[in-house]
């Protein structure tokens, strides 16, 4: 038990180190064009706001180091608050139904602080109360627009699940927004199914679990497979390598997906190429035999990467994060179950014939290595022979 | 019934569990986006630093003139002067919200069709920076119609034809401010033309016998000049004549986020990473600048310098959500030298060749289109090397393996 988890930690090892190296680099201030940060929800009928305005554009505006010592405390920005709380709501504007609708009222609570890539904001909650539940909203914003046209306000609208986002400034003041539309449930089903879509259409990550999965009915006697005995041996060995590729590949899509770890893309295309000749050689001459979850798991960890790109090039809804990669995620295992559960009674009936032993299991599995070893080829030296 | 033996599925189990705390952990702690606001502990807490105290003289001349244009507003003298006091800042600092106050200050006339003369050429200072290239041409292209005597409008349209590589254009803004500006600036000007059609060894010579000769010019145009000099030597491959004029540049009193960039490159392309960290460790806020210290970092291969790489990406993510494209130079380059993504690279160096079209951008394109294997991608730059005559050991070496490719 110690010894599998010791091995473990080592696969695992890197991964944390990064992470917890990128956590402990405090990040340089950036200059930056202006922006304020703008978001509403609405949930149950209630709506409530946070608005984040930098420091430094208020202190332009209305003057918040009162000694001029280029330093602002946080005493001289809270005798302020109400300054503050005044000049940022005579410039926003929320109405039910159109400009010309009916207008809601907005309230600031107690402020705050909090920190953007270029500095310290004051955080202005908001209490958004409506005449009537609204349909369409609309927002007109004018923070900022006679003295930096620059500024933008970047708007994160989250109504009754959906999530949508707007920079709003000089460039559009007023813009309006349906609220009703997609559900999150909609949204969820859609990266399921482009996580099914790609397990089938990502030739190398079934034929990597495939020849994981080739053995798992037979038994290394020493010299030669010898058919398992039993279902549930079978069985088995089967979840332990999908168990294991799954718990893998989720933690590096989730690493990679939410920024803290990138590899370049043509070392992790070459790398699983690699996985899928290594694991289908491992079947012609076993060197793992019984511990072929660690490879799984192992090379898991590099499927990850490529799964983590196909959900980056799908777009990443900034605001529905967790919902897409669990989404995505759960697609991926789906769509991978879906050709467990068509291989797994089929290779077990099949398992005493020599059909399987030989032609599927030795011929298949060479020519998996084959095909994978040409793949590795064209993405280390980028030249292109197959169609797929 | 041979089941596993139940040590062998406690393993299991143990592991997977293990697998799925770190998972929901990593959930947890990134899904709030940003951080948590808070209240600080006392209000003797500094929560923001401004750029400089009122006092400082450079805030002090741009509060006084601050107050000269809120007195009249629709004085186009008063807000020229402060608006290009903002813009000098924003090219000093590479702070880019001063571009932001510069175009409030001539906001009267910013939608109008016919400003003023000096207020259009204002105006396209700021509509340059912001990639809005043909709106700034015909800006200052009215502007000296209107009054032929404005160099700084020439000036302008010179820089402007140069970075999209129109250099019939070009020579004709530098012959018409010849007459109007200083020696220094006027051969400054067709030695920038001369350098990237054929003639840089002569230019450079020019460049140097206007220093020599002009010993009394301003700091700001000698470092102009300096820099463009020290352009030349590098693309001639004359590393020590360039970098003395560097340092000569550097050393005048006179903080300039574009010298900077280009000494960093220039050290970087001779593996010199090191004394970009120390150079520029100060200068992080600066997107340019900041690119630099990433590529420094990815070069020296120091972890203890990686941060500067997902500050930048953090920067990259910023720009993109309010909606900026204006740094798509740099963005290929971050994309292809340190995240290693070589079609992303591609894709953002040719649109970037799109709008400009100097030695730097031809350079990135040819670099991912090499990384990427896809010759085509580079027929554009090839196409200009060959018309222009353009003199660069960088880019006639990558056009060369570009050209072994095909």
């Amino acid at each position: 038990m110690r010894a599998v988890l010791h091995r473990a930690g080592a696969l695992l090892a890197p991964v944390l180190a990064l992470v917890l190296g990128l956590a402990m680099h405090a990040p340089a201030q950036a200059h930056k064009p202006s922006d304020s940060y703008l978001t509403i929800t609405l949930a149950d009928g209630a709506m409530t706001g946070r608005w984040d305005i930098a420091l430094r554009d208020l202190d332009f505006a209305i003057g918040l180091d009162a000694d001029g010592d280029g330093a602002i405390t946080w005493g001289e920005v809270r005798a302020r608050h109400a300054e503050i709380a005044a000049y940022a709501l005579a410039r926003l504007a929320v109405h039910v139904d159109g400009a010309d609708g009916q207008v809601c009222t907005l309230e600031v609570g107690a402020q705050a602080v909090d920190d953007h890539t270029d500095g310290s904001y004051s955080v202005l909650p908001l209490a958004i109360r409506c005449p009537t539940a609204p349909k369409r909203l609309t927002i007109s914003y004018r923070l900022f627009a006679d003295l930096d046209p620059q500024h933008r306000g970047l708007l994160n609208l989250q109504a009754n699940g959906v999530a949508r986002s707007a920079v709003l400034g000089p460039q559009a003041p007023v813009q309006t927004f349906d609220l009703k539309e997609a559900s999150r449930l909609t949204q969820f089903l859609d990266y399921l199914r482009d996580g099914v879509w790609h397990i089938w259409i990502g030739f190398d990550h079934i034929l990597f679990l495939l020849s994981l999965l080739l053995p798992a009915v037979l038994m290394w006697g020493g010299r030669q497979w010898r058919a398992a005995e039993t279902f549930g041996a079978a069985f088995w060995s089967v979840v332990r390598v999908v168990t294991a590729f799954t718990a893998a590949h989720s933690i590096t899509l989730t690493l990679a997906t939410l920024g803290y770890v990138s590899l370049p893309s043509r070392w992790v295309e070459s790398a699983i190429a690699a996985s899928v000749v290594l694991a289908a050689l491992n079947n012609v001459r076993p060197v793992f035999h019984g511990r072929r979850w660690m490879v799984a798991f192992g090379f898991g960890l590099i499927h990850g990467f490529g799964f983590a790109s196909v959900l980056v090039d799908l777009g990443l809804p900034r605001d529905a994060l967790a919902l897409a990669l669990v989404g995505f995620n759960l697609g991926v295992e789906c769509g991978q179950l879906a050709i467990v559960a068509v291989f797994l009674p089929l290779a077990f009936s099949l398992r005493r014939s020599w059909f399987y032993r030989r032609l599927v299991m030795t011929g298949g599995s060479l020519a998996i290595a084959v095909l994978a070893a040409v793949w590795l080829c064209e993405r280390l030296f980028m030249f292109k022979v197959l169609p797929f | 019934m041979l089941l596993v033996p139940f040590p062998r599925v406690a393993q299991y189990l143990a592991l997977l569990l293990l697998a799925l705390l770190l998972l929901a952990a990593l959930l947890l702690s990134a899904l709030p986006a940003g951080a948590v606001p808070h209240v600080p502990s006392s209000d003797s807490v500094i929560v923001e630093r401004l750029p400089a105290r009122a006092t400082d003289p450079r805030m002090r001349e741009l509060i006084e003139l601050r107050t000269a244009w809120r007195r009249d507003p629709a004085d186009a003298g008063a807000a020229v002067r402060l608006a290009q006091a903002y813009f000098d800042q924003a090219a000093a600092e590479g702070d880019p919200r001063y571009i932001g106050h510069a175009q409030a200050a001539i906001g009267l006339w910013w939608e109008r069709p016919d400003p003023p003369p000096n207020v259009r050429v204002m105006r396209a200072i700021l509509l340059q920076f912001g990639h809005h290239f043909a709106e700034a041409v015909a800006d200052l292209d009215a502007a000296v119609a209107q009054q032929p005597g404005l160099g700084e409008a020439w000036a302008w349209l010179a820089g402007i034809h140069m970075v999209q590589a129109d250099y019939a254009q070009a020579r004709h803004a530098c012959t018409a401010l010849a007459p109007l500006a200083p020696p220094l600036i006027a051969t400054g000007c067709m030695a920038y033309v001369d350098s990237v059609t054929g003639r840089a060894q002569p230019a450079a010579a020019a460049l140097r016998a206007a220093l020599q000769a002009d010993g009394g010019a301003g700091a700001a145009q000698r470092q102009w000049v300096l820099t463009r000099l020290a352009e030349i030597e590098e693309h001639l491959g004359a590393s020590a004549p360039a970098e003395t004029a560097y340092r000569e540049a550097l050393g005048l009193d006179r903080s300039d986020v574009y010298l900077l960039a280009a000494y960093a490159d220039f050290l970087l392309d001779q593996n010199r990473a090191a004394e970009v960290l120390v150079l520029l460790k100060d200068r992080a806020r600066a997107d340019v600048l900041l690119l630099r210290l990433a590529l420094a970092a990815k070069q020296a291969k120091d972890p203890a310098q990686a941060g500067w790489a997902a500050d930048l990406a953090a920067r990259f993510a910023a720009a993109q959500a309010r909606g900026d494209t204006t740094h798509q130079k740099e963005e290929a380059r971050f994309a292809l030298a340190v995240q290693g993504q070589t079609e992303r690279a591609l894709a953002l160096a040719q649109a970037n060749y799109t709008l400009q079209r100097e030695v730097a951008d031809a350079r990135i394109l040819l670099e991912a289109a090499l990384a990427a294997r896809r010759p085509a991608a580079a027929a554009p730059v090839l196409q200009w090397m060959a018309a222009s005559g353009v003199e660069s050991v960088s880019l006639q070496a990558l056009a060369a393996r570009i050209k072994g490719l095909r």
